[in-house]
Formats: structure tokens, sequence, C-alpha cells
């Protein structure tokens, strides 16, 4: 673009003025809607997700899976699916002795079962065959010979030591493991509150349902190394345990993480199956590819942990928390997954949104003979933010406060320290609340619609990535490179997964950002682990903000060198020069320019080929206590809903009418993502909320009652109300541009603001999720008008870490506990 | 993903040929029309059967004529979204017109038949599975196995006839025309169910299903209400089908039909009688649908409890009546 000659003496011209204002804003991309970058091809089928790969000789596999909950396992007879016309290949897990899982203190699962299954549908042996029949007739025609064992469904009855072990290791029992931490004298802020709450809640279980299957295709090149596409959210990782399990050096494996059809959490373990046709891959020297059933889909769940919990916290008569002891027990399922992260989760974030001056967290996993709970979106943070909230909107009543102006007045403050130790930074919770209130009329209708007709408020906060990977280790949790090519182009290498959430066009905006290129000129090169720097993953709502800074890092390095080139060609020093619009210019006299290609080829001749890496490490966290590695987070994002619902007195329907969400984003980097991504967490809130659990028959072997996307009810567009978004913009100085995630924040207000509303309508509490029709009629026929769980039971804690807070004087450390004698119990297999 | 089993495909053109293939093939060959309740019943095992024969090209299947008196036939191979796109349905028979436009998806209903609605293989979800859940369940009465997990104690199969349209249909005193290469006979629609889980229809396996004769409704009102978890996919987990005749305020007749609730649609006889002559108040309806509340024998086979599936019944029935009542 040519500025026209300023001809009318100062007075701005139309195009003057746009460049202008394009100057003094800065930004050209960043906060604007353009299109996603995948966008074309999404709509147009031309994505290749990993099931539409296909290449030729290439075989299916299917995988034998457990039809008993708890068993050893006797003996495995192959020998008829081998014999089939077809079949290439039969799998045990002997093949593959070695464990792996996704956190190094829980490598618990085996690409195959070698002694025991655990729950119905866990894999047992493979088959690879020419097609997809049969595949699934030499699978069925395997036979496996089992010794049951009794198994367990109930997390309260496996907490009991009378149970038989699902595993050998764990804290005791099927305890796999039993938190308890305090920050600050609770017990001495409930005796000086003025009311103490303390309510029993459940949220029920429920799992991802992404649409696209999981699926994976391995090769054995050539040489001898092994390649895999797969629909996962996290290469790096599978990367790591694919290396582990086939005792392959890393550099000999390569994983590319195809384009995901939705991943929420459901693709962020190493997965047997993937796993398993590596293997095949290797032994046939074929291709072999595996497309997960949807029942299967179900088996590999690491969703929604059900959690029951009891909140005790105490209130001042003006509504602020003199302080909370939260206790949670989750149904972990029958692996650990990251099972041990979820259960600190389960406690972390309590204390970040409103002033929590004194906390306590009791948490215990257990296992159960059912498919392993694990990181669904909001990750262990909406079974508590539940709890709090609805227990904050009876409160609210108790004290005769207006539960908005209530929430409002305890608000945590913004850069500040946590009384467990967590930075703040950026709060954005104040606007959202007075948007949601302001937009949905709520003075108006808070206690004052008809019969029926209800409202509610809840609000959240959510990290924007894990302070601490997964795996300890000291190097950057995302990096990306840039190479600049002297016909203008730029590529963009970033090991991040577009999951769907929108990481490949974050990627391309904030390079074409600060390389002043258009979208169309950046080319991303993304998740494949051969090729791309290492990005931990698309999951705790991390990639915007990691990715993006290593991006903005990269994209500026490259610029240097191309800045100094035209620098000394323009003879005007690097820092009047800017890039926009494809040119490289003066800022001080904006025609005085080259274009962005030129710039280029003058950076190449002068200093050779252009590339830059830029990486990103979040900042070290406060928070030094056992336990303190989850819950720091570079920031936080705030969301807060309003809800208004219909309620049928008689049957106990809800119908939710409409929801405003505010959401405290720090700075858009694509406007309609960001919408698009809170809308996506309301609706799935929506579903969770309403209807969505992971529900099994105990008393009929333990089988999962509803594998199938028409059983295991989610809603359709016709439940989905109208959703009105407030974004609130209030750059974060730790997000790239000021940006904040987005991801699974907004989800986690929807669920208790439901239940608010249905009480504003009908009067009766639903302390449990889902809030299906049946429980809402039941509460409205119930004596004490609500539905719940009464008990709480006793998760044995025996020794609580005390950590003292800011206000007490701490540093963030706890003291250090006496030597135990060496314990008897086992530790995780390490192998 | 899920494959189908190897058959036969035979697909002839008239409803004659259909029988005649049916008489050669024996008990081995099952009817395929829009295939939304077979084919996926094919993928998870329930049915396998030696031979399809389509009725796709049957073109004696097809067709809505409305007789001159008002009444109509319908060929049994009209699909769903033909009906539903029919004006004459709409206009002057609302409830089955709510019963087709309710049933699945729009996508299901480009593909379902009338016919294959009114033959639904009843549904369970201890049935309604993967071959490999059923195998943790050692199977099911319905389809290899020797137990109804519904009930165990039971002789018998409890799977649930989940059809919109066939309470409807009995509600209207529709009649059926089957057809085999032994003859045609025509029944009223009611006398094709049979209480059992599995033995479901009268319907002998060499018979086809070739049409649907509704009689003038003349000034009687009819409506339906579907109870499921959703406003879309969903197979009713219980439904209610109502028809009033009026003699100015006063019941002339009644028809009560529930479905979802068994394994057969239940035809409320006593309810219905007591709406006979008499005004439809809030009070009546309340007690009519006490009455038909009562042999609503709803299990836990299907999505939701049955405890609030049976209280549906009743809610359903008052609403329905009250829907239907003069001056609403």
């Amino acid at each position: 673009m040519t500025a026209p000659k300023d001809e009318s003496n100062g007075a701005p011209t139309p195009e003057r003025e746009g460049l202008e204002q394009q100057l003094q804003e800065g930004l050209r991309l960043i906060g604007k809607s353009p299109r996603k970058v995948d966008g074309m091809a999404k709509c147009t089928g031309e994505t290749m997700f990993a099931d539409d790969l296909s290449l030729p000789r290439m075989l299916i596999c299917k995988i034998h899976r457990s039809h008993v909950a708890h068993a050893r396992i006797k003996s495995i007879d192959t020998s008829a699916a081998e014999a089939m016309p077809g079949v290439v290949a039969v799998l045990t897990g002997e093949s593959m002795p070695n464990s792996f899982g996704i956190l190094p203190v829980s490598q618990d699962e085996h690409a195959l079962c070698i002694d025991k299954v655990r729950f119905v549908g866990d894999p047992v042996a493979a088959v690879a065959a020419v097609d997809e029949d049969v595949a699934f007739e030499a699978m069925n025609a395997i036979r496996v010979e089992y010794e049951p064992l009794d198994p367990v469904f109930s997390p309260a009855k496996a907490i009991d030591n009378d149970v038989e072990p699902i595993h050998d290791y764990g804290d005791d029992g099927n305890v796999h493991k039993r938190v308890s931490m305090q920050f600050g004298d609770v017990d001495q802020a409930l005796a000086d509150a003025d009311e103490v709450a303390e309510d029993v809640f459940y949220y029920e279980g429920n799992t991802h349902l992404p649409m696209e299957q999981h699926a994976t295709l391995a090769v054995r090149e050539a040489d001898g190394r092994l390649t895999v596409w797969s629909s996962t959210q996290t290469p790096h990782y599978l990367h790591r345990a694919m290396s582990k399990v086939l005792e392959m050096p890393p550099s000999r494996v390569r994983i590319v993480a195809c384009p995901n059809g939705g991943g929420f959490g459901g693709k962020s373990d190493p997965f047997n199956h993937e796993i398993v046709v590596a293997k095949l891959a290797m032994l046939t020297g074929r291709p072999v590819k595996v497309t997960l059933t949807r029942e299967e889909v179900f088996y590999c769940h690491r969703g929604r942990h059900a959690v029951l919990m009891r909140a005790r916290t105490g209130f001042k008569k003006d509504g602020s928390i003199t302080g909370m002891h939260f206790e949670s027990l989750l149904d972990g399922g029958a692996y650990g997954s990251y099972g041990v992260a979820s259960t600190y989760y389960t406690g972390a974030l309590q204390t970040v949104t409103y002033q929590v001056p004194t906390y306590r967290f009791d948490g215990v996993r257990s296992f159960t003979n059912k498919p392993p709970g694990g990181p669904k979106r909001g990750h262990g943070t909406p079974q508590p933010r539940f709890a709090v909230e609805v227990q904050l909107d009876k409160m609210a009543e108790r004290l005769g406060l207006d539960p908005a102006e209530m929430r409002l007045k305890t608000l945590q403050p913004p850069y500040s320290n946590t009384a467990n130790w967590l930075a703040i930074g950026s709060m954005g919770l104040g606007p959202c609340i007075e948007k949601v209130v302001e937009g949905s009329g709520w003075k108006d209708k808070h206690r004052k619609l008809p019969r029926g007709k209800g409202i509610g408020i809840a609000c959240s906060s959510y990290i924007c990535g894990a302070g601490l990977p997964i795996y300890w280790n000291a190097m950057p949790h995302s990096g990306v490179t840039v190479q600049l090519d002297r016909g203008g182009g730029v590529a963009a290498f970033c090991g991040a997964t577009d999951i769907g959430q929108g990481s490949d066009t974050v990627l391309a905006t904030c390079v074409a950002e600060i390389l002043g290129v258009d979208l169309e000129d950046v080319r991303i090169v993304v998740a494949d682990t051969a090729i791309t720097p290492v990005d931990l993953g698309s999951y705790s709502s991390r990639v915007t903000l990691m990715m993006g800074n290593a991006a903005i890092q990269a994209a500026e390095r490259a610029r240097e060198v191309v800045a100094k080139a035209v620098s000394k060609h323009m003879g005007i020093p690097a820092v009047r020069l800017r890039f926009a619009d494809n040119r490289i210019f003066d800022v001080q006299d904006p025609e005085q320019g080259i274009t962005f290609a030129e710039g280029v080829a003058l950076g190449e001749a002068r200093f050779g080929t252009i590339a830059a890496a830029g990486s990103y490490s979040p900042p070290r966290t406060p928070g030094k206590y056992r336990g303190a590695g989850v819950g720091p987070s570079p920031a936080y994002s705030y969301s807060a809903a309003v809800v208004e619902v219909d309620v049928d007195e008689e049957t106990g329907e809800i119908e939710v009418e409409k929801i405003w969400i505010g959401h405290d984003i720090g700075q858009s980097i694509n406007e309609m993502l960001v919408i698009g991504q809170v809308e996506g967490g309301v609706y799935m809130g929506l579903g969770e909320a309403l209807m969505e659990e992971m529900a099994y028959r105990p008393n009929r072997f333990g089988v999962h009652k509803i594998p199938s996307m028409l059983e295991y009810k989610s809603p359709t567009t016709k439940e989905m109300p109208p959703v009105v978004t407030y974004l609130v913009e209030d750059p974060d100085p730790n997000g790239p541009f000021g940006a904040k995630e987005v991801g699974q924040g907004p989800l986690l207000p929807v669920m208790p603001a439901i239940a608010n509303a249905v009480y504003d309508a009908v009067g009766v509490r639903v302390d449990e999720v889902p809030l299906s029709p049946e429980k809402v009629l039941k509460a409205i026929e119930s004596k004490d008008k609500r539905y719940g769980p009464k008990r709480f039971p006793d998760l044995r804690i025996t020794e609580t870490m005390r950590v003292k807070t800011e206000a007490e004087g701490g540093d963030g450390t706890a003291p250090r506990p006496p030597r135990k004698p060496k314990s008897e119990k086992k530790e995780v297999a390490s192998s | 993903m899920m494959r189908l089993p190897p058959f036969r495909y035979h697909a002839p053109d008239t409803a004659g040929e259909v029988a005649h293939v049916l008489a050669n093939e024996g008990p081995e060959a099952m009817i395929v029309a829009g295939g939304t309740d077979l084919y996926p019943n094919m993928k998870r095992r329930h049915q396998m059967p030696s031979t399809l024969v389509s009725l796709r090209r049957v073109t004696d299947l097809a067709g809505i004529e409305w007789g001159s008196d008002g009444g109509v036939r319908i060929g049994a191979g009209q699909t769903l979204r033909a009906l539903e796109r029919d004006p004459g349905v709409e206009g002057a028979l609302p409830a089955l017109w709510t019963a087709v436009h309710q049933i699945s998806t729009p996508v299901l209903r480009n593909m379902g038949t009338i016919g294959g609605n009114i033959c639904l293989d009843t549904r369970c979800n201890y049935y309604n599975q993967n071959y490999e859940w059923r195998r943790a369940i050692n199977f099911c009465m319905k389809c290899e196995g020797d137990v109804c997990w519904v009930a165990p104690s039971s002789p018998r199969c409890w799977a649930v006839n989940s059809s919109d349209t066939v309470p409807v249909l009995i509600a209207l005193g529709a009649r059926v025309t089957l057809v085999s290469d032994r003859g045609v006979r025509e029944l009223p629609i009611a006398e094709l169910f049979v209480d059992d889980g599995i033995e479901y229809l009268a319907k002998q396996k060499d018979e086809v299903l070739t049409s649907i004769e509704i009689p003038a409704q003349g000034e009687a009102r009819s409506v339906y209400r579907k109870v499921r978890r959703r406003g879309a996919f969903d197979f009713p987990v219980a439904a209610v089908a109502v028809r009033l005749a009026f003699d100015g305020d006063r019941v002339e007749s009644a028809d009560i039909v529930l479905n979802a609730v068994g394994s057969t649609p239940v035809v409320c006889t006593d309810a219905a009688e007591r709406l006979v002559g008499e005004v439809v108040t809030e009070d009546l309806a309340a007690e009519v649908a006490q009455v038909a509340w009562k042999p609503a024998k709803p299990l836990d086979n299907t999505d939701l409890t049955h405890m609030w599936r049976k209280k549906m019944v009743r809610v359903n029935v008052k609403r329905a009546l009250l829907e239907l009542a003069p001056g609403t």
C-alpha cells in the first residue's frame, strides 16, 4: 500500500486517515477476525484427519478387548485368528512389556494387558489383517481365559482396604493418591466466621465426545524408522511413550499429529492403540491403521472424573470468606492417566476467584474397574467450581445479599498471591460480572420472575497453561522457528496441534503481525516431532500463551536480521523501520520503503539464510511446597455467566432460555475464534449440566451403560440457547500481545449458574450434576427441597501439610516433614 | 468402523415379487426399506439375514391417496420425509404429522419409511449394543443369550416398542394390509402387535406390509406427545397419543394409546371410557390420567429412569386431554 501524497494541507484524506490510524493502533491482525487459516480446508472436506489417510498395502488393526471388569489373564489363544486367511499378524501384551502412562508417577498401562484386565474394554490382543471384515472376524476369534477377581465400581467402597486391589502401587489399597494440605489456620477462620456453610455435592463423570474417533496410521520406513500419524493432542508425549515401549531411540520415531476433529482432553494421553499399530507396522513392514469405534472411544475415556465433594466455608456477614475446607473423592477408573494432577486440580483453583484467606484441601483419587478418568476441558476444576458457586448462592440468600454483589465484593485482587501461593496477574472478573448483570437485566429478574422462571449467576477462573511440564525438565514449554524465503514467504514451525481450537491460526497471526505480512504469506508446519520444535501439547489452555510468546520471539528475531539489512540499505536507523502490509518502511516517512520480499532478499544477501528460533518458559511460581506444581500459571482467565431457565414443575425438565457470558481474555488474538471458543465451552457446559453422564451397570458385570452417540446424551442444536458473549480485554503482561486463554474457562460457570437458576425458578437445590429431570422432580417432591448426596466418607487423612500464607509471613515453602521410615508400599514400576 | 455382515440383495419391482422372494428364501430373508433401523442392527450383529429384499424399487408401496370421504391410504414405502412434507397429512392428521416430524433427524427421515417405523425392531439398552459389548453380559434373550437383563427372573423379553407413529395410528383407527405369497390380509393396526420383546409383530416372516389406511377423522381431534431427552435424534421413552371426538362440549368417543412403556403399545380402554359423555375439565383430565397411568410398565432399559417415565405418562395424558378440550 502506498500512502497518497498529502495535498490537503494537513486535512486528512480517507486514505491518509486509514494509514495514520493503523500506525497509531499498531496491530493489524491481532484482535480482528480474519478467516481461520484452516477454515476453507475444513469446510470443503480437504482437511486430512488421521482416518482419511490411506497407504498402499495398508493393513487394518482391530483390538480384542476385555469383556470382564477385573480378572487375571490365564491364557490367550490366538491360533484361530492367526489361521484366518487375510490375517497378517496377531499381537499380545508380552511383546510389549514396558509400561507407559502420561505421568512419570503413573506408568501403569501396557499397550496390551499382560497379567490383568481392569475394566470392560481393556485391550488384550490385536490383529492386523488385509481388511476390516477379516480383522473383525479375527478379533472375535481370539479366546481369552480369565480368572475372575472381585471388581469394585464405587470409589467410597474402593478406598476401603479390604477390597481386591486393582494395582500394586498407589498410596494404599485402591487409593491411587491421597493429598492433604493447609494454608493458614482454617479451623480458627471457621470459628471466627459469622456463618459456616457445609454442603456435600456430587459431580457425575462425563466424557469428551469428540466428533472424530481416535485413529492412528503407522509406517515402518525403508530404513527401519517409524512414522506415526495420529489424532493426538500431545505428539511430544506420545513420542516419549512410543520410544519407551517400542525400545526405539526417539530420533528414529516420528509422530505427526493430524488435525484433530475435536479433542477436549480426550486425546492427550498416549494411547494403547497408537502403540499397538506402531508395533504391528514394525513387525509386518506394512502400514497399519486403526480407527476406533465409538464404543472404544468411550473406553479410552480419560474424561471428567466423577467427584464427591464436601465444602465447609466460613463467611462474614458482608459475604467475605474467612476460610474454606474443601474435600474431594475422585472416581479414577482403572488407570492413573493424569489422575494425580486431576486430584490436585480439584483443590487448586478455589482461591483464584474470590479471596479465600485460609484454605485446606483434602483429596483422594480411587481406582475402580471402569475406563480411566483424566483431563476433560476444565481439568478437575468444574467439579469444585460447581460446589463453590452453588454454596455461595446459598450463603448469599442466608445473608440476605445479592449473589452478584456479594461476588463483586470478594474478588481476589489483581497482581496478588493467593493463600496457596498462586500468583495472580491481570484479573478482569469484576467487569465480566458487571457486563452479564447489566446485559441480562439481573437486577430486575433475580427473585422477581414468575414461578417456573429463574435466573442464576456463577463465576470461574482458569489457568493459561500449566506452570510445569508433565515430566520434570528445565527446557522451554514451547518452541517456534521462523524461516524467511527470498520470495517473501514465511514458514513457521511449531509442535503445537490444532484440535479445532485455532492454534494454527494463532501461530500464523502472531508471526504475520510481527513481520507485517498477510496470513496467507505464512505457511505453518506443525505437530511433527521430526520437524517442528517441541510444544508440549494442546492441553491446560497453554498453546496461545506459550506458543504465541515463542512465535513472537522467533518472528522478532527474524525481523531483526531483515531490519539490519534494510536499515543499511535505506540509510536510517532500524528503530525507524516498520513492518506492515508486506512493506518495510520509514515510520517518519511511510512512502519511503521497500517490499517485504525485497527486505528479505537484502537480509539474506548480507547474513545468509534467515531462520530464527523463539521459545517460551513460564515464570517461576512462588509456591515451593510439595504439590505446588499444580495450579500455577503465567496468567489466569476469568468468566462470569448468567443463565435464565424455565423449569417444568410437573416433569422437572429444564429449558435453558438464554445465557450471558463475560470472559476476561486479556486480548483477543482472533476475536471470532475467541467467541467461538466461548460458545463451544457454553455448549459443552450445557451438556454436563443437563444430561451427560458416564453411566455404568455395576450389577451387570460393570459394563458401560450407553457407549454410543445415540444413548450417551449430549445436547443438540435444539437445546442450545442464544448466547450473548462479552469479552473483557485487559492485557496481561505475560500473554502474547496480552492474550489469555479461552478454550476451557468459559465452560466452568455454566453448570453452577444453571443450578442456581433452577433454585430461583422453583426453589429447589440440586446439588448434583447433571441436573436431569428425574432429580429436579425428586427435589420438588422432597421435604427438604433438595436432591443430592448427604454424606461424605472418611478420607483417612493422617497427615496434613501446613504451609504458611503470605499474610502469616510465609515464603511459599512447607516445613520439611519428619523423615519417615522406609515404607513397604511398592513404588510405581518405572520400567 | 462397524461393518455390515455379508448378505445377498434382491430389489424387486412389485409387492408380489417381494412376497415371492420371501416365500422362496424362507425365514433367513428379511425386508429392508429405508434401512435406518435394520442396517445399524446388522452392524451390531443383531440380525444377520442371508438375504435382504429391498422395497426401494417397489412402486406400488409408494403414494398417499386421499379418498373422497377424507380417509387416506398411505403406501408403506412412503418416506417419513414425504409424509412430513405432505400438506394433507399436516392439515388433517396433525397427531400423525407430529409423530413423524419427531422421528430421529431430517437425514434419517429422508430414508426411513412409515412401514419401517411401524415394524421398528423393539429396543433395549441391553440389546442395542455392539457384539463385543453384548459379549460382556453373555448376550441377552433377544439375541444369542438366555436372560432378559432388565428382569432376569422373567421368562420373556422386555424390549420396548419405540415407534412414534404406532400409537397415533392405533388411536386414529388405522388398518394395515399384509401381502404374502399365500394371499392378502387386512387387519386393524392394533392387532399387528404382540406383547413380547422378541416376537413383537403378528406379521409373519413371509408377509410384507404394503399399506396403511386411516379412516376419515371428521371433527375428531388428535394429539401426540413424545417424552424424550432431546429435541432430536431420540426415540420416545414414553409416548401418548389421544384422539377425541366431540358432541358439542362433551366427548363422544375417546382413544388413548401409550407407547415406549412396554414391549407393545398400550390401549387405555378404561381411561378412555371415563371420558365418554363428559366435559373435559382439569379434574377429569387428572382423573383419567391416573387411570391411564396404571397399565404403563416401563422398566430400566431406556434412557431416563423408569419411575420418572411412568410419571410422565400421567403428566402427558393429562396435558394431551387438556390440549384437545374445546376452547383450547
